[in-house]
This record gives C-alpha cells, structure tokens and sequence, in this order.
C-alpha cells in the first residue's frame, strides 16, 4: 500500500512562535520526495507533522489539512496512534530498543494495540521484513541477540525494517544517515530506492549530492532570519532544482553560496 | 665557575621546551588524579571493613548460643525453634510491605513522571519525598491510635468473609493491631524509596527509544511497557531491594504497631513478632545467655538481607545483554 500526501496551508506552532508557516505541497505515491534546506528552516519540524509526532513536544501543534489519499490526518476524530501506523518514520539517529532482540525489535510495532500473531506469520514477517532492509543475510543466526550489538548502520536499517513491518503507507526519514559512515549510508541510500516501489517516501536530508541520488523531487525549505518562521521556498523535480531553479534563494543555497 | 653556571643555566633553559611537556603532565593532573583514585579506594575500603566489623562482631556475640543447652534457650526448644518465627514474621512483614509499596510506588513515578503535567509533578514528589523525612516512631504512633482501630472492621469483614484462607482466619484482632497492619505502615515508609528512585530512572529514558515506540503507533501505555519500563528494570530492581532492606530492618514502627506473640499464620489476628522489633522490645533488660540469642537473631537478619542482595544481583545479572547498557 501506498498514498500520496497533499498538505494545504500547513501552519506549525510551538507555543505561541510559529515555526513553519503556510506550506502547500502535493506528495506522490510511490516516489520519494527530499526536504533540504539550511538548519532551523522547519523541514524536520514539517516533516513530524506528516505523522503527529510533533505534538509529542509539549505545546506543539499544526492547523492546516494533511491528507493521506484525501483523509485529513488532523480531522476531528483522528487519533494519532492511527495516523502513526500509517505513516511510519525513521529517525536521525539509529533507535533499537537496547532491551529487545533483533526479532523482537522488527515485531515491535506489530505486537502493539494487543495484535495476536503467530509464531510462524510472525517468523515470516521478521525475515520479510529483514530482507526489506537488506539485513537478513546479516542477522540470520543472531535474532535473539539485542539490537544493540548492531553496527550503527545495520542498527539504522533494524529500525528500517521496524518501521516496515507495520505495513506503513508512507515512511518519513528525518537525516537517517546523517549518524553513519559513507559504506553504510549507501547501503540506506540502495534502500531508499527499493522502498519506493512499496511505499511513498520522505526523507530530510543536509546532504545535497544524497538528495540528488535519492529523490525524484525535492523541496527547499529557508527561514529568512531568527524568530521567523520557516517556509517552503520550492518545490519541483530534483533536476529542476539543482540545476534550474526558479527562485534566487534556492539557487544560492544549492550552490553552495549560503548564507 | 660562572660561566659553568650560565652554561648549565643556558641548558636547562634549552631543555625546557622538551620537558615541558612531561612536566604538566606529572605536575598538576597527574598529582590529583592518585589523590582522587586514593580516596575513592579509601571510602570503598571503609565500607568493606564496616561490612566485615559488623560480620565479626555479630558472630563473636552470637556465638555462645551454640553452646546453651536447648531447653534454655527462650522457649525452651532450641534457638532455631526460637527464631524461626521471628524469621517468618521479618519477612511476613516485608512481603507485605514490598506488595503493596511496590505497585503504587511505580505508578505514582510513572504519574509524576510521564502522566501529570510540570505544575503538579513538582509538588506531588515533594510530598512524597517528605514521607520519607518522617521518624519511624512517628509512623508507628500513628499506626496504633489511627490506622489499628480504622482497620479493625475491615479485618472483622476479612474473617468473617474470607475467613477460609489461612491468612484470613478468624476470629480477628480487636484492636487491629496486628501483622497486616504493621505491613502496611511499613508499606507508607517504604513508598518514598520506590518512587523517588523508580522516578529517577523513568525520567532518564532516552527521548529517542520513547519516540521510536510511538512513531510505530504505540499509545502512551504502550510506550511505558515498550520503552520506560524495560529500560528501567535494574533500576526498579535496585529500589525495590532499597526498600526491601528498610522493611526488613524496620523496628520501631514494628514495635509499636504489633502486638506481638507466638507464630501465626493469620495475618488479622495478633501475634508474630519480627526480628528487629524483638530485638529492640528485649534487648535493654538482656544479658548473658539472653543476649547472645538476641544477636544471634541480629546475625539471621544479616544473613537474610545478604541473600535477598545477592538474589537480586543475579536477577539484574540475567537481563544484563538486553540492559541497554551495551
């Protein structure tokens, strides 16, 4: 399963202070979508209110419409916990919980709101899930050793396999490669890749030249000093965006003539 | 001559440079460094040598025991006839304490620190905190005129209700005051323990683990089991064992609270006594032979609290891979 995301005037508060203001922006499905932009522009910030998680910051809150193949993810009614295991995500740094094996890290999400399964739909399902994540190979005679003893990529791509298991329709990346060493962030980048065939994509990203190599298209968030709020600057082809951009702003950063 | 001296002087002026470096490095740092370790060696000395006085001393004064003749000893059968009970109540009590101190510590710590907003959190722990900043005699005061006739109907209820399980057997104690009750002010001493540490911890769980269980679409309850509480086990473990220990020695509330007798399986009805309480109620009119049995029941509720340590470090030893810790 996948969806497309289509966001209408999107406002992020924290408190009082908006931080992300007015963003439009039409996801599709099955493609994989990058936010790039200076620190502090609000792409992480957007990028959380794709699955609430945002509001787990207390006094966080968005008003706006984000749809999930036309459901507003903020209608009244929605309980986050739904949304969330919709719309699955990955973090910045590799997060296995230290206290579970490796089997039991990829049925984490599975075994939640009191889901039965079997010991055999559940052994399909790590090793499914596993080979999603290009780790299979790594961690077959070792499912019931902590995640924790895990290279930080092969941790990464764990939390990968996690995320998929739930049977997401969108996966949200905020930097998952920005802790790793190049071999490892190539083997997520490979992953990247394969995952859009099932699942729409987004991922935050510093790394432009990964941008490049990831996304089909790709959005350029910029603040325009401290106290303001950040805003989506462009949006358009990942081509389009390095090496035609429409606005001044965007051009200036890709090219390195930040700041 | 002078010129020897200016060459020397001229040398070592050379040699510096070079030297410097082994110089601050030997100097300042190096000099604290051993005087630290020294000390941090020294305190844990201390606490061994304190550990293996008070081993010593009580099996020295203990040790006259052996050799008084059976129908002697108090009672009149032997002193493991004569302690076993007082064994069976130490840890009657503190069973009882640790069942209901436990579950309702826990979850008062998971209210301040995860359920209950900044405002009420804060004072909420203080209170809690000041449990334990009250004397025990207090607390035993308060058992006897306050919590002992409250509970006398209900322990009346008990019996005539539930009366068919051993530990509810009636007839019940009139004034209350018996091994259930002294459990529970015992439980009211302990809470304080449980909590502020089982806090602690809960608050320490890192962000990320707590994230990454509701990013898969756990609940706030999910969570908790998913992340804080596995988390948090060595260290629930180690507060519990904390609070296991005060239990287990705890004499004045004890003393006041119970009215003490013989061994009695029926928690409602007077009688049992506890090691610690039967200690202090005896020990300023004892001497001789009577004394050395005291001790030696001192030497018991060593012995157990070691044990009860030494359990608790294997369970904690068993999740050590999955602690998190690695």
């Amino acid at each position: 399963m996948s969806k497309r995301i289509d966001v209408e005037h999107l406002n992020v508060y924290y408190g009082d202070f908006l931080a992300v203001e007015d963003v439009n922006i039409n996801i599709d499905s099955r493609s994989v979508t990058a936010f790039i932009g200076p620190s502090g522009c609000g792409k992480s910030t957007f990028l959380r209110t794709l699955n609430r998680m945002h509001e787990v910051i207390p006094g966080a809150y968005a008003k706006g419409k984000v749809m999930l193949d036309g459901e507003d993810l903020y209608g009244k009614g929605v309980d986050p916990v739904t949304v969330r295991s919709m719309v699955g995500m990955v973090f910045q740094r590799p997060n296995p919980f230290p206290t579970m094996s490796i089997r039991d890290n990829v049925l984490a999400g599975v075994k939640l709101n009191n889901k039965k399964i079997s010991r055999s739909a559940a052994d399909e399902l790590v090793e499914s899930s596993l080979k999603g994540a290009n780790l299979w190979n790594e961690v077959k005679d070792r499912l019931d050793k902590p995640g924790s003893g895990l290279s930080g990529g092969q941790q990464q791509r764990l939390c990968i396999a996690r995320t998929m298991a739930v049977k997401p329709d969108v996966v949200l990346m905020d930097e998952p490669c920005s802790a790793l060493d190049p071999i490892s962030t190539i083997a997520i980048e490979d992953l990247i890749h394969e995952l859009k065939e099932q699942f729409t994509v987004v991922i935050v990203t510093h790394n432009m030249q990964q941008a490049q190599r990831v996304a089909d298209k790709t959005a350029f968030f910029n603040i325009e000093g401290t106290g303001k709020p950040g805003k989506l600057v462009e949006f358009d082809e990942t081509a389009t965006i390095f090496q035609n951009p429409k606005q001044k702003a965007t051009e200036d950063y890709v090219s390195g003539r930040f700041g | 001559m002078s010129t020897n001296l200016s060459d020397q002087e001229q040398k070592q002026a050379g040699e510096k440079p070079a030297s410097a470096l082994a110089d601050a490095a030997s100097a300042g740092g190096r000099a604290g460094d051993k005087i630290f370790s020294g000390l941090s060696l020294g305190a844990g000395i201390v606490i061994f040598l304190t550990l293996a006085a008070v081993a010593i001393f009580l099996t020295w004064q203990a040790s006259p025991v052996i050799e008084i003749p059976a129908d002697e000893v108090s009672g009149g059968n032997g002193f493991l006839s004569y302690v076993y009970p007082l064994i069976l109540g130490t840890l009657m009590a503190a069973i009882i304490a640790l069942l209901i101190a436990t579950p309702v510590g826990i979850l008062v710590a998971l209210y301040i620190s995860h359920y209950a907003p900044a405002k009420v959190a804060k004072p909420v722990g203080y209170v809690i905190d000041l449990l334990a900043a009250i004397p025990s005699v207090v607390y035993g005061a308060w058992g006897i005129t306050v919590l002992s006739p409250a509970l006398a109907p209900f322990y009346n209820w008990l019996a005539n209700n539930l009366g068919f399980i051993p530990l509810f057997q009636g007839p019940a104690s009139a004034t209350g005051r018996t091994m259930m009750t002294a459990g529970i002010v015992l439980s009211i001493m302990i809470l304080p323990i449980i909590t502020s540490m089982s806090r602690e911890i809960f608050v320490q769980t890192p962000k990320l683990h707590e994230e990454a269980s509701l990013a898969l679409g756990a609940t706030r309850l999910e969570m908790i089991r998913q992340a804080v509480l596995p988390f948090a086990r060595t260290g629930i473990v180690s507060a519990i064992m904390l609070a296991l220990g005060r239990a287990l020695g705890e004499t004045m509330a004890v003393a006041l609270v119970l009215s003490t007798g013989g061994l009695q399986w029926s928690l409602i009805r007077s009688g049992n006594n506890t090691i610690a309480a039967e200690i202090a109620l005896n020990y300023p009119e004892a001497f001789g032979d009577r004394l050395a049995e005291l001790i030696a029941a001192g030497l018991m509720l060593f012995v157990i609290t070691l044990i009860v340590n030494f359990i608790a470090r294997a369970i904690i030893a068993r999740y050590k891979e999955f602690s998190g810790a690695n």
